[in-house]
């Protein structure tokens, strides 16, 4: 067999799709969360910066993996609920105060890793903690499966939770219910007496909260400390995921999945000497191409309605 | 008094967004430095202090202003494509890949350069525009996702067809002198893309306020049925802007690559797309003030610069400084209320002086 | 049975001026259908906000139940048993029907759950006591507009309303809808209930109320057992009342045929029909209006006359060229201006200035810009004569839109559609919502627009407008023109009060006569 098929086929290709989309799914459910209030979150990109920042910091002054969570989370929940803040009472535009919070989170990250560690590119000199990784009993001795699933970081397992925690919450919680309706119908909520912009802001807190686990991902599974920007665009990825999954959960999980596979799939292929640029560059242009084929449709839906009213 | 804050209010909001910034920095360099006095100098009189770090500044302005006008032409026409960082680093990497395969006289290399730089970014503009206009496609995401394929597609060309194997570095070739732009105030590096961002920002205003095109787009912008409804063709401008802020996108990144490393040198996006956006905020999507901001952010980046050199304060400050002030500017509640107040006290002094008269 | 809800008095001033009820006062009886009738403005949709609590009345009081009540929100009125429902409906479209149905008070388990076996019990429930039948798990995107409405019944129905107001709830049904509408409306009222039924469709009225009450110029004018009253009567006390007015003259020179509509129909997206071939012609010196109640094709007619909308099928000529599919700049360079119906969705860009309002349809054109420079000069001279002609008040053309007045932006909505010398006017509502003054100034340009010889084709709900200053009238109901008439002083708002209302049809008429 070709040694690059056998390579993919191998069960370490699916480990390192999980691996890599777990920094994806993360705050693509924090993305999709809030898009379906009706107001969406670009800002988890400085989320997940600001977690993972916290919780590096946290764990290496405390030594408690649990505080360093704790703090993470409330980091990734203060931000959306800044957002929240100048979105909803201050009336600022979200795309454009988001944007701003990718930036003061980029600087601000930076700024204080500086001032705790005279180091402007990573937390490498001050000793912060990990997750930790655990092997599945009975699952890790199953030849294809154990290899693929089993050995995973702590924070991978609980993606999974996460998603089924962001399938209940919408589907089976009144606050689901009422974040969807109030992104399809804000006045049709209002007049059943919703507070339309209490239920924004909590979606946007749930929003960072679901985004401080990407970041804490990041910085204390996927590696073991906190760089500048180490980030880098996976929560603008995001949005592209979660907008391919029409913001719902199954299809936000493929969303990620799709932009993990391909990730892992340009590794594996490293030998074909096919340029990597080329690779990491699919997931955009998919994404671009499977949305505009998506408003296409949609607009064409559209003309026929009104073509079969000509009928 | 009050007639004329309310008349210019909003300049005024923003002035008083920049002061916020600006009392934060200096409580912040206060609370963190060992030396107070070296730091406000560095931080405030930093790019007067020596004639090349003016010349810096001076420099720094000239890629932002130009993403500005790349951010700020669709914006006037409520496009909200924020592709400007792609369009920079595709249009100067395929400019420099013109650049390197070509043999031209100067002026006319440096034009066909340049040119071949802004229509790559136009392209980028294009994509997106024809998706919203045609299907309703976001703009904000595709253009996004267009910033990632430009950056990898950009480190393609130039890693695998134009780098420079003999420079040790990732870069490209190095330009022919007939594509530079030169420096042409000795001992700073001032260079005629300087010249060029300023004339844009000039050209842009006047096409904006002086052109029958540039008043399509702003009046699709503050009205897309009315601007349908006088029979402009909407479908037109929503493209048409989004092509131009890309072609000036492309335009900036070039100048920076022909003026100043003379090759192609990015490993990592320069984040002058960024800036567009955060002057564009700031200027309110006005050429000119556009510059005046411009200056602004590149005087505050080097001040920040110099501050980290001499100083214990790292130059992010700037970056967390002027988020906040975007933040501020974008909140419209933002000092509303005391708009309001004033507003109200205005209209019944008006209605006592009206009693008064009778 | 006494009085469930009693209205005394209820007066209720918009803080622009606006009187929309002067004095209102309606008994409803308990377990009525009550409906409320009455022309566009005469003050139904503001008498129903007060009474759900949208709306707080300046005097007046209401009484429900034989208490009084003073409700701050809607929350309160449907915490006592009011319901209401919107013309457009209120419901989620991706949400199931069930989930629509308890939005708002869903029953939770283990404190943070749905509790979906109860919302099933709560909705089956609902629909089995009274008798409708929706499917509860299909989203309502997927439903027809009719089921949607049972819905919403629905929906009030589960919060345990004891009086439902329904806005004009046959505007957006098929027939047979409204006909399984009425059966479901009988029923409520013989599980107690009391329905109070906006309309404006008479037969409706006639089929389905026992009372009804019919309100003009914001004041009741008679409150009634719907058998006492027949549906001429109704119309004519709907539409009649004194006429304080001076018709203008009528034109003395009457030209060719200037716009020509041929068969023109338009069908929506939700195979509405809302223009159902229609045929007419406004000829040169004349000005041809169009009476009916809002929301019967007119706003879809002005539409495609002016390239914003495209017909579905038949013709529209100016000047005998074809215009149907013409693009609204290729419109307006045939010399037609179109005074929109709202001018701050189309009329004006209201945060640009005065000048660039101005110039919209006519600044890639010589003098106002050479090539493509604009000549800011000459504009500004241009807006400053128009302002000084119009009688617009502002400081100058650099003033923004948004800072002047209601009457004062029609004006620089009529300055411009009046001064690039048009040969039809399409004025659509040109005077709706102005001081009195601007009217008249509208009035009177659009009668010296018809004396040079313009055609003129105006739009109106406002009946004395169309009596006014039309010289011919064209009635027009639920997409049809149903009656045509000269306006002679023995036409009066009682004679077209029937065909606007549905009650009469010219066409059919003669149908029935030959």
């Amino acid at each position: 067999m070709n040694p690059i098929i056998k390579s993919i086929l191998a069960p370490k290709f699916i480990f390192a799709t999980l691996r890599v989309m777990t920094p994806i799914l993360y705050p693509a459910i924090g993305v999709a969360v809030s898009a379906l209030a009706g107001s969406v979150n670009i800002a988890l990109e400085g989320i997940m910066l600001v977690s993972a920042f916290t919780g590096v910091i946290i764990s290496a002054y405390t030594g408690s993996l649990w505080f360093a969570l704790i703090a993470g989370v409330l980091a990734g929940v203060g931000m959306g609920a800044v957002l929240g803040y100048f979105h909803l009472n201050l009336k600022a535009d979200i795309i454009i105060a988001a944007i701003a919070l990718n930036m003061f989170a980029s600087g601000i990250t930076i700024f204080l890793l500086y001032i705790l560690t005279h180091d402007k590119g990573t937390s490498s000199s001050i000793k912060s903690l990990v997750f930790p990784s655990y092997q599945i009993p009975l699952l890790k001795d199953i030849p294809v499966l154990g290899p693929m699933l089993s050995g995973h970081n702590i924070l991978t397992y609980l993606l999974f939770v996460a998603i089924i925690a962001f399938y209940y919450i919408i589907y089976k919680t009144p606050l689901g219910l009422r974040i969807r309706a109030v992104g399809q119908n804000p006045e049709a909520a209002a007049s059943v007496g919703i507070d339309v912009k209490k239920i924004r802001m909590y979606s946007l807190l749930l929003s960072g909260f679901f985004g401080s686990f990407g970041g804490l991902y990041l910085s204390m599974g996927y590696v073991s400390w906190f760089s500048r920007d180490m980030t880098a665009g996976r929560g603008f990825i995001a949005i592209a995921a979660a907008s391919l999954g029409g913001n719902l959960p199954l299809g936000t999980f493929l969303g990620a999945a799709l932009f993990g596979l391909v990730n892992a799939f340009s590794n594996f292929i490293a030998p074909l000497k096919i340029p990597s640029e080329f690779m990491q560059s699919i997931p955009y242009l998919t994404t671009v191409i499977v949305l505009a084929i998506y408003s296409i449709n949609k607009s064409n839906k559209e003309k026929a309605a009104l073509k079969e009213g000509a009928k | 008094m009050e007639k004329f804050i309310i008349k210019y209010f909003n300049l005024i909001r923003i002035i008083i967004a920049i002061l916020i910034g600006v009392v934060i920095s200096v409580v912040v360099i206060y609370i963190i430095t060992k030396n107070p006095s070296l730091s406000f100098r560095s931080f405030f009189l930093g790019p007067f202090l020596s004639k090349g770090r003016f010349g810096d500044w001076i420099e720094l302005s000239s890629p932002i202003i130009l993403c500005g006008l790349a951010i700020a032409i669709p914006f006037q026409a409520e496009q909200f494509n924020i592709g400007a960082e792609g369009a920079l680093f595709i249009g100067a990497a395929v400019g420099t890949a013109f650049a390197v395969s070509t043999h031209m006289p100067a002026v006319l290399h440096i034009t066909t350069v340049l040119l071949v730089a802004g229509l790559t970014g136009a392209i980028w503009g294009f994509i997106p525009g024809i998706l919203k206009a045609k299907w309703k496609t976001d703009e904000l995401v595709i253009s996004l996702m267009m910033n990632y394929v430009a950056y990898f597609l950009g480190l393609y060309l130039i890693n695998y067809h134009f780098r420079d194997k003999a420079a040790g570095f990732l870069v490209s070739y190095k330009l022919p002198q007939t594509a530079w732009l030169a420096q042409f105030i000795p001992g700073t590096r001032i260079h005629l893309g300087v010249i060029i961002a300023f004339v844009f920002a000039i050209l842009t205003y006047y096409f904006l306020y002086h052109t029958t095109t540039g008043y399509e787009i702003r009046t699709t912008g503050t009205n897309k049925n009315f601007a349908r409804f006088g029979g402009i063709n909407v479908f037109m401008v929503i493209v048409l802007s989004q092509v131009i802020g890309g072609f000036l996108a492309g335009i900036g990144g070039m100048t920076e690559v022909m003026g100043l490393s003379r090759r192609f040198n990015w490993q990592m996006s320069p984040g002058y797309g960024w800036d567009g956006v955060v002057v564009a905020i700031i200027g309110q999507n006005n050429p000119l003030f556009i510059i005046l901001a411009a200056l602004f952010l590149s005087y505050l980046r080097i001040g920040g610069q110099i501050l980290n050199l001499l100083s214990d304060i790292p130059s992010e400050m700037v970056i967390v400084i002027q988020s906040l002030i975007i933040l501020l500017i974008t909140a419209e509640a933002f000092l509303q209320r005391f708009k309001n107040r004033i507003t109200i006290r205005e209209a019944k002094m008006k209605e006592v002086q009206n009693e008064s008269d009778n | 049975m006494g009085p469930i809800l009693s209205l005394k008095n209820i007066v209720k001033i918009y803080p622009n001026g606006v009187v929309a009820n002067k004095g209102i006062n309606i008994d409803i009886e308990e377990n009525t259908i009550h409906a409320i009738v009455g022309e566009n403005g005469a003050g139904k949709s503001t008498l129903m906000k007060i009474i759900f609590g949208e709306e707080t009345a300046e005097d007046g009081e209401i009484f429900y139940q034989g208490e009084q009540v003073h409700f701050r929100n809607s929350l309160e009125a449907i915490d006592r048993g009011i319901g209401m429902i919107h013309q457009h409906l209120m419901l989620a479209p991706e949400l199931t029907v069930a989930e629509n149905m308890i939005l708002g008070t869903e029953p939770i388990k283990f404190g943070i759950f749905l509790h979906s076996k109860k919302i099933l019990e709560m909705t089956e429930k609902a629909c089995k006591e009274f008798g409708f039948e929706v499917p509860l798990n299909k989203r309502v995107k997927d439903l027809p507009v009719g089921t949607r409405q049972r819905i919403e019944i629905l929906k009030v129905l589960i919060r345990n309303a004891k009086l439902i107001i329904l806005d004009e709830p046959t505007a957006v049904l098929t027939p047979q809808e409204t006909e399984v509408l009425f059966k479901s409306l009988r029923d409520l009222q013989k599980r107690g209930k009391t329905i109070i039924f906006i309309s404006h469709k008479l037969k409706e009225v006639k089929q389905i109320a026992d009372r009804v009450t019919i309100i003009r110029d914001g004041k009741d004018i008679v409150t009634e057992n719907a058998k006492n009253l027949n549906e001429h009567q109704i119309a004519e006390l709907m539409v009649g009342r004194e006429i304080n007015f001076q018709r203008i003259p009528l034109p003395v020179n009457i030209g060719a045929p200037f716009l020509k509509v041929q068969n023109l129909t338009y069908i929506n997206e939700e195979n509405i029909t809302k223009i159902n071939n229609i045929s007419f012609e406004v000829r040169k010196g004349e000005i041809v209006g169009i009476a009916g109640v809002e929301g019967n094709g007119q706003t879809e007619l002005v539409e495609i006359l002016t390239g914003l909308r495209q017909a579905t099928s038949g013709h529209a000529y100016v000047n005998n060229e074809d215009i149907t599919h013409l693009t609204p700049r290729q419109i307006r360079e045939k010399m037609v201006a179109h005074i929109p119906e709202d001018r701050m969705q189309n009329g004006v860009a209201e945060h640009a200035s005065i000048q660039e309002n101005i110039i919209v349809d006519r600044y890639y054109k010589h003098p106002f810009s050479k090539g493509i420079i604009l000549d800011w000069k000459y504009i500004e001279n241009y807006t400053a004569d128009l302002i000084k002609d119009f009688n617009i008040l502002a400081q100058s053309g650099k003033t923004p839109v948004s800072a002047l007045s209601g009457g004062n932006i029609q004006k620089v909505v009529v300055a411009r559609e009046l001064s690039f010398k048009p040969e039809l006017i399409i004025a659509d509502q040109p005077t709706r919502g102005i001081d009195v003054g601007s009217e008249e100034m509208v009035h009177d340009l659009l009668k010296d627009a018809r004396d040079k010889g313009i055609a003129v084709f105006l739009i109106s709900a406002d009946l004395d407008e169309v009596l006014k200053i039309s010289s011919r009238i064209l009635v027009m109901y639920d997409g049809e023109i149903v009656a045509e008439f000269k306006n002679t002083e023995d036409i009066t708002q009682e004679k077209l009060g029937p065909y606007m209302l549905g009650v009469k049809n010219q066409n059919k008429a003669s149908v029935e006569e030959s």
